[in-house]
């Protein structure tokens, strides 16, 4: 057998050999040296699904859940799965149209293919819920999936709790890439402020995707999964019935309501008005609703309590006697003879009481609320012989002030809190260029708190805790404790530290003040607020405020104050009242505080404060300007949607019905033609200003 | 094993038989990672064939069987027949024609009850046998260029026949017959010629072309420049030079554009190209145009295959993910994992490591099957022997070549691995013939 070419067979060999090591070096490449594949493996079948925890829970001081978590229901669809559908009798439990229904599983098979459940409509409503659940065999692949929503059993504290909503770009930087899209957040209120404290930690699953992105099971059994950790509760000072009551009495009323425990700085309730109902912004009505509370001109959203800025009036005098006692321009025993009216100064001051022996000494000028008295203290306090100038005198009295609490924020753990105003130096050189004395402020009414000085219902009430401490304050605050605190949760050591700021001044000037302020009950001002069997001491107060309506600045009725604690031996609670443009502080505010006070301590209502509370909870004091304001918010608003659409039915009720009645006073008109043709609420133009600011600001 | 009957036994070269166990155990288990189904129940899938896995091990079943009965044949009775089969084969292979059955994107299958028949792989088995038989006459002498060419007209035949029926990977395996051809003396120029061809196929799909016939004019003036005194004595070498320069940039020029135009489809094209991992040029989409305006199945996003069974293998790393812990072989990231793409299987799961030894272990065949023919001493046991190491080596390497992104994605399968009925059985009845042949090697077979 001739057997030549048997080399070829060595070379058919190392034929093969070549093209392995070939194959082996490209392997060796792909598996070894490069490494992007492996996590481009990963990539591709892992998804990294986020667990969101529960938020944490926000209790009153009884343990009543104020805030709690519930279920809601969004509704999916898998398109792939929607086959042999009753597509007509799905619209109709749905309320929507065929063409509706095309659209949306458009768009989600846009969104996130066939074969992926998508939204088909977030949060039903329980009615459209109960009939999707009796109907579900008919409509295959439509799911329901739970998703938990804040609700509110009470249906209270809508301002102090604050929102959660889907992060926002902004959110996302703010927390350095912390938040993802779609992640909830506390946006205002209390939910901002322990945003930390109640998320809770995200857990993560890592879960199998198969090439069609169907989630197939967990990646390694769930090894490097980790749990959700569900967020902490927090315990606050509120008691759920007080801040209840508050906020009826506060109804269809401009104003505010603060109750402190001035042994601890806790705020027991904190109502402003108008208000609305938190579960409005929870649930399917919830962009809608939103979009009312913002174009309101009467601001519901703001919480008057921390943001709204007032003139004090009267309810300033107590912290004025204790500046001018201390400063010993005043003895409790210094009096005036007033008869009416104020002259210490270029401008008369006009007073209330005109009877001999009114302002006889600090208790009656006190019970008597004498602006005589309390101007001239001021002045005096100015003026202080210890000092070289009035310049000296005035930085004093605002030291003294801003140690009350006044003019600054107090810190209270709510977000976006308003400082309030009090004058200083640099403000009168500024505006009297240098040539100024006590009676430039004196004569406005700084010393009955007018003129420049502005402050928060807040700063009154804690101001009011300072002189029933008679001295010391811890900074107001909601929160008691947190749930499983630990040393690393510094968000409440500032509200546990004690401030004694003006415990120098000494007892007996406290106790005169205090005395004064007893008898604004017992005999003065506020006899209406007495209650049989507790001694309350408070201060009444009346203060003038412009606004400009129409161009114009005009005068509007006087806000109704009130500032209050009690029992005087052992204070238990102190209350800051206003009711805008409602009148006498007595015949508003204190009332609103009595009632506040008798709950709170005896836990029940006398029949009086029963008949007062039904009144009052039924009385209307909406200032009749702010129907001119909201017509003219709507008309210009209406105005630009017109310009932008060309649409006219927009215009329509604002235009030519209307002529010649825009002149009209404000604060007149009743009647604002509406036509039915376009009675929904428009959009928030974009630049608008989403939260407008208290509409009482003095000029 | 079998001792007591050493009629069967005698003479038989276990290490083949061993290393197709082996391998057939792997493709088991491959088939089975990648299409186990969590919470199967293992036994019962296993027996009730419905599952790939339970499938192929039945088909291994009835692979054995047969195996068991070449084994039984007598060896005389391959080289007697060699031709019938032949016959048998294009016949079969003919018959496709009317009767294949309507699977998209192929017309190469019969179906003959449940089972799906592919001639084009059973006829590789007589195409063997037949060149094996031709080479071996005493009369062929295989120096002479009409025997070269009878030679290759066995080979491609049936490989045209297969164009015909739109698999062009099963037609490109006849290629590796000429192999064989070389064991037995095909002249050395051929083949240069023949890798001489491919690189300027591969130039030209790389290089632009008006660059490319400068270059090729270059070479062309460079080899007359060095050849100037042959020219000089003989003006037929500068004839010769000016054809090989023309056939060339003919090539580059026209026929490959042609190819590409109207013979190839669009996905062929769009495979070649992603390989090379160039853009499909706009041209030859536009003389697609009608296929690019109705994608079928087949040709949808070719990239995106490569591309994943590039992820699967590289993410194997060094050791693998474990059987059944692959994420892209479990989750039907891979397109035809069980079949064209098994290889990933393998590689996903058991890494780096795991493919030097499969790699290794057919290796060792083909290595084995080059020593078994060379010992032979009837020429059709030898060729016999190298048409079937030379069957193996193309399916191997061009394989696992298209699955780490080396080759074009042809569609052949990876002997005893992919999962497939007929391709099991031809890769049996391919290498038990041979064991049978090399049992009677002391015989000398016409």
């Amino acid at each position: 057998m001739p057997v030549f070419n048997q080399s070829r067979s060595r070379i058919i060999r190392l034929i093969f050999l070549i093209v392995f090591i070939v194959i082996i070096g490209q392997l060796f490449y792909l598996q070894i040296i490069s490494n992007q594949f492996s996590s481009e493996a990963f990539r591709n079948a892992v998804f990294t699904k986020i667990v969101f925890p529960q938020r944490g829970i926000i209790y009153d001081r009884r343990g009543k859940a104020i805030l709690n978590n519930t279920i809601m229901y969004d509704l999916m669809v898998t398109p792939a799965e929607v086959k042999n559908f009753d597509t007509l009798s799905f619209c109709r439990l749905m309320e929507i149209d065929t063409a509706g229904f095309r659209a949306r599983i458009r768009e989600a098979i846009f969104k996130n293919t066939r074969v992926r459940p998508s939204v088909f409509q977030s949060i039903l409503t329980p009615q459209m819920q109960a009939r999707f659940e009796e109907n579900s065999w008919k409509f295959p692949g439509f799911a329901l999936v739970e998703r938990p929503v804040r609700t509110y059993p009470y249906n209270i504290a809508a301002q102090i709790l604050g929102y959660i909503n889907e992060v926002d770009p902004e959110d996302i930087e703010r927390s350095g890439s912390f938040y993802r899209q779609g992640d909830y957040i506390g946006k205002s209120g209390l939910e901002a402020t322990y945003e930390k404290v109640l998320m809770g930690q995200r857990g993560v699953q890592f879960m199998i995707k198969d090439n069609l992105n169907r989630l197939v099971g967990k990646y390694k059994e769930g090894a490097l999964d980790t749990a959700a950790v569900a967020g902490r509760g927090i315990r606050t000072y509120v008691d759920v019935d007080l801040q209840q009551l508050a906020e009826k009495l506060m109804s269809n009323k401009v104003g505010a309501v603060v109750a402190l425990d001035p042994k601890t700085g806790g705020i027991l309730a904190m109502a402003s008005g108008p208000t609305f109902n938190p579960n409005e912004l929870t649930g399917p009505e919830k962009t809608k609703n939103y979009t009312r509370l913002v174009l309101d001109v009467s601001a519901p959203l703001l919480n008057r309590a921390i943001k709204g800025r007032y003139p004090p009036g009267s309810t300033y005098k107590p912290v004025g006697a204790l500046v001018a006692l201390d400063e010993g321009v005043i003895t409790p025993a210094s009096g005036i003879n007033c008869r009416g009216v104020y002259l210490g100064c270029n401008r008369p001051i006009k007073c209330l009481e005109d009877w001999a022996g009114h302002a006889a000494n600090l208790r009656l000028a006190i019970a008597h609320s004498c602006n005589s008295f309390f101007s001239d203290i001021l002045k005096k306090t100015i003026d202080n012989p210890k000092y070289k100038d009035a310049r000296t005198g005035l930085t004093r009295w605002k030291s003294y002030l801003t140690d009350f609490g006044l003019g600054h924020r107090t810190g209270i753990d709510l977000p976006s809190e308003d400082g309030g105003n009090v004058p200083d130096t640099a403000v009168y050189n500024k505006e009297y260029r240098n040539s100024w004395n006590s009676c430039t402020m004196v004569g406005g009414g700084l010393g009955i708190g007018q003129e420049k000085m502005l402050v928060t219902p807040l700063q009154m009430a804690n101001a009011i805790c300072i002189v029933a401490n008679k001295g010391y304050y811890y900074i107001p605050h909601f929160v008691e404790k947190i749930d499983n605190e630990t040393k690393d949760d510094t968000l409440l050591n500032k509200y546990r530290q004690k401030h004694e700021v003006l415990t120098h001044i000494p007892d007996t000037a406290y106790n005169a003040v205090i005395g004064g302020m007893q008898d604004v009950v017992e005999e003065g001002t506020a006899r209406i607020v007495k209650i049989p069997g507790i001694n309350i001491c408070a201060k009444t107060g009346t203060a003038e405020n412009y606004r400009v309506i129409d161009g114009k600045r005009t005068k509007l009725n006087d806000n109704s104050m009130f500032v209050c604690f009690a029992p005087r031996e052992n204070p238990k609670i102190a209350i800051a009242v206003v009711v805008e443009n409602a009148g006498f502080g007595a015949t508003w505010a204190g009332p609103i505080a009595r009632i506040l006070l008798e709950k709170y301590l005896n836990d029940t209502l006398q029949t009086k404060s029963k008949d007062d509370f039904d009144r009052i909870s039924t009385t209307n004091l909406m200032p009749s300007y702010l129907k001119r304001l909201q017509y003219i918010d709507d008309s210009i608003r209406a105005y630009k949607w017109f310009e932008m659409t060309k649409d006219s039915t927009y215009i329509k009720k604002y235009t030519g019905i209307n002529k010649g009645r825009n002149e009209k006073k404000p604060g007149e008109r009743k009647d604002i033609p509406v036509n039915k043709q376009k009675t929904q609420l428009l959009a928030t133009l974009p630049g608008e200003k989403r939260f407008r600011k208290t509409p009482v600001q003095p000029v | 094993m079998n001792q007591r009957n050493p009629a069967i036994s005698k003479g038989i070269d276990w290490s083949l038989i061993w290393i197709y166990l082996v391998l057939v155990v792997i493709g088991l288990l491959a088939i089975f990672g990648a299409t186990y189904k969590e919470g199967d129940p293992f036994l019962q899938s296993f027996i009730g064939f419905k599952t790939d896995y339970s499938k192929e091990f039945y088909f291994l079943c009835v692979a054995l069987v047969l195996g068991l009965f070449i084994l039984l044949t007598d060896s005389k009775f391959f080289s007697a027949t060699a031709n019938i089969w032949y016959v048998i084969g294009i016949f079969m292979l003919l018959v496709v024609f009317p009767f294949h059955s309507n699977i998209k994107g192929t017309e190469s299958i019969i179906k003959v009850g449940a089972f799906n028949f592919q001639p084009a792989e059973f006829c590789k088995i007589c195409v063997a046998l037949a060149l094996a038989k031709y080479l071996s006459r005493p009369e062929t002498d295989f120096t002479k260029t009409r025997s070269q060419l009878i030679a290759a007209a066995i080979v491609l035949f049936p490989a045209v026949l297969t164009v015909m029926q739109k698999e062009t990977g099963l037609a490109l395996v006849f290629f590796a017959f000429f192999l064989v051809m070389y064991r037995e003396g095909l002249p050395s120029g051929i083949l240069i010629i023949g890798f001489a061809g491919a690189a300027l196929v591969v130039a030209t799909l790389l290089v632009e072309k008006n660059i490319l016939a400068m270059v090729l004019t270059g070479i062309a003036l460079l080899v007359a420049y060095l050849m100037r005194r042959q020219i000089k004595r003989k003006k037929q070498v500068f004839f010769y030079i000016a054809l090989i320069w023309t056939i060339c940039v003919g090539v580059q020029r026209f026929v490959v554009p042609f190819a590409f135009k109207h013979v190839l489809k669009l996905y062929q094209v769009e495979r070649i190209y992603s390989t090379i991992g160039k853009e499909v040029p706009v041209e030859y989409i536009e003389a697609h145009k009608k296929e690019a305006e109705n994608p079928s199945g087949k040709k949808k996003d070719t990239d995106y295959n490569v591309r994943q069974s590039k992820i699967a293998i590289g993410s194997g790393g060094v050791i693998g993910k474990g059987l059944l812990k692959g994420t892209q072989t479990r989750y039907g990231f891979v397109p035809e994992q069980r079949t064209d793409f098994i290889f990933d299987t393998i590689a996903e799961g058991y890494g780096f490591i795991g493919c030097i030894i499969l790699l290794g272990i057919y290796l060792l065949l083909l290595f084995r099957i080059v020593t078994v023919a060379e010992r032979q001493r009837s020429v059709f046991s030898r060729c016999y022997g190298y048409g079937v190491a030379a069957v193996f080596f193309f399916h191997i390497a061009i394989n696992v070549a298209m699955a780490i992104g080396l080759a074009p994605v042809i569609g052949i399968p990876l002997p005893f691995i992919s999962y497939g009925g007929t391709s099991l059985l031809t890769f049996t009845i391919l290498i038990f013939i041979l064991v049978r042949l090399d049992a009677d090697r002391q015989m000398v077979l016409r």
